[in-house]
């Protein structure tokens, strides 16, 4: 009985990382391939937030380049999902988070060694090219009349703007809450709405189609990224190795490059 | 269901009593037969058995899943009715005899069906978004924008369920006898009046069939909604959307809430097949 429950399990499970993969930001597929992990050693799966998407496609780069043989795949995607995943046994190395409280839901069932941080961001307005809308500051966030986009409460980039909006004492009006911050943006540059809420490091990304417009309050909501090696990890050996290399000086300028902040 | 639906787009007289000749089901059919069946029923067995019933009141009753169910059959309902009014006439273009470009049209028709829906959501935004070919326009004479509203959740889903309709009534219209539409027009009825009056009885079924489809499809709807529409409790959040927004807290809450959308989709579509399929 208990394995037929784990059949229908990993069917379900196929069909949900098929589902968000097919939804989510992610640039990779995120059923990759580690399983042939035990015989090619160097192999490591990461799954990382979506605002590491840049920063993290580079590091990983540089860190095949340094240690030849050695092979990264990434799969990018809001952290709550990906802790989900990660929780319903998906097959990777490294979790890298968007916040503390992802990697908790990770911690909290025992599928990850004690996580480290990495890195930090803080929030930024961003405003399609140019601020056709004329948006000043956090204060047109309250304007009805705006179109606004914002994370919704229950992701990392969410929680980060309940705080700011709370510490701002404005209450938002926004026109739609965005599953990860990746789609927040892709609205903004879309100019579909007038202003978003976003990491500043996703303005950085976009900054061909997206202005920044920064505000005093995000200094008091930093968002500080865990990353912890998997305890299901089949290859933890070359999974330690890129969490160390993420903690070196050169992977760290890639992250101060792409608009990171110490942790 | 809605894969039996789809076979009532032909009509098929009801079967004579005394079951003329009912053979034994040979071993090469039953098996892929039963697989098929097992593989369509065991994910929502296993959604039943891992859901948490426990909390199946405190979930279920929630304002934010009454609101998205609200809004969901709501929009389905409004998306069923505009693929229908859209989809016959369509689909009675493409059954006509001798149309040269049947076979491109046809394969237009099922873009949407090979388009992963996340990339329809992006499409409809280069047409109907405030930058759009056609939006643009549209919002700076009115004002008016179509991401974020309900207007944009039914337009994603009409593009997702539109195909399902048009490809079964035409399925119907080519199965449907042309001599008695033939012999309407030799007696003298005008094109209209055969149309309204010989064709549309006879292809009730198949329209009946790609409406519940159409429905079921546009129930379903997420990667064009969450792309093009947003994603705002009460005007956009429609279910598989708050599924989605519960996965991220509450996976069990997620599991729940499918299971409700599942339930009233079952629910309306044995209801509808009833009264519809049968009685047509």
């Amino acid at each position: 009985m208990r394995t037929a429950h784990k059949h229908v399990l990993v069917a379900l499970t196929a069909a949900l990382v098929i589902l968000l993969s097919a939804c989510g930001t992610s640039t990779r597929p995120a059923a990759a391939p580690s399983g042939a992990g035990g015989s090619s050693g160097g192999a490591i799966t990461v799954l990382a937030a979506a605002s590491l998407t840049g920063a993290f496609t580079q590091i990983g780069k540089d860190f095949e380049a340094v240690n030849p043989g050695h092979r990264v795949t990434f799969s990018f995607g809001s952290s709550a999902t990906l802790a989900t995943q990660v929780v319903q046994g998906a097959p990777a190395d490294i979790f890298a988070a968007a916040s503390p409280a992802t990697m908790k839901i990770v911690s909290d069932a025992g599928a990850a060694d004690a996580p480290t941080n990495f890195a930090s961001n803080t929030l930024q307005i961003a405003v399609p090219k140019n601020n056709p809308h004329k948006i000043t500051g956090l204060h047109d966030f309250a304007d009805k009349s705006a179109r606004i986009a914002i994370c919704a409460p229950q992701v990392p980039c969410g929680a980060a703007t309940i705080k700011v909006f709370a510490l701002a004492k404005i209450t938002p009006q926004p026109d739609t809450l965005e599953q990860d911050v990746k789609a927040t943006l892709q609205k903004v540059a879309a100019d579909e709405v007038d202003a978003a809420l976003v990491y500043q490091t996703d303005v950085i990304a976009a900054e061909d189609r997206v202005d920044g417009i920064g505000f005093p309050e995000a200094k008091q909501a930093v968002n500080t990224y865990p990353i912890a090696v998997l305890k299901d990890s089949k290859s933890s050996a070359a999974a330690t190795a890129f969490v160390d290399y993420v903690l070196s000086p050169e992977a760290q300028a890639v992250l101060a490059k792409a608009g990171f902040a110490k942790p | 269901m809605v894969g039996n639906v789809a076979l009532a787009g032909v009509p098929v007289d009801p079967q004579p009593a005394g079951r003329p000749w009912q053979s034994r089901v040979p071993i090469l059919l039953g098996v892929p037969a039963v697989l098929a069946l097992l593989f369509l029923v065991l994910p929502l067995v296993g959604l039943l058995i891992k859901a948490p019933w426990g909390d199946a009141g405190a979930v279920l009753t929630s304002p934010g899943a009454l609101q998205a169910l609200r809004l969901s059959i709501i929009t389905a309902t409004v998306s069923m009715i505009i693929a229908a009014i859209l989809g016959v006439p369509l689909a009675w273009l493409l059954a006509r005899p001798g149309l040269r470009a049947a076979s491109l049209l046809r394969a237009l028709i099922t873009i949407p069906l090979v388009l992963p829906p996340v990339v329809g959501g992006v499409a409809l935004f280069t047409v109907l978004g405030r930058s759009g070919l056609l939006g643009r326009p549209l919002y700076q004479l009115t004002g008016f924008a179509f991401p974020f509203t309900p207007y944009a959740v039914i337009l994603a889903q009409v593009f997702v369920a539109l195909p399902f309709l048009v490809l079964s009534v035409e399925g119907a219209l080519r199965a449907a006898d042309r001599r008695f539409e033939e012999a309407a027009a030799t007696l003298g009825a005008r094109p209209v009046t055969v149309f309204r009056r010989i064709t549309l009885p006879l292809i009730r079924p198949g329209i009946a069939a790609g409406a519940v489809l159409a429905w079921a499809r546009a129930l379903g709807e997420f990667g064009a909604t969450i792309t093009f529409a947003g994603n705002f409790p009460g005007t956009t959040r429609t279910m598989p959307l708050e599924v989605y927004l519960a996965l991220e807290t509450d996976p069990g809450s997620a599991l729940l809430l499918s299971v409700l959308l599942l339930g009233v989709s079952v629910a309306v579509l044995v209801l509808l097949r009833d009264r519809w399929v049968n009685q047509w």
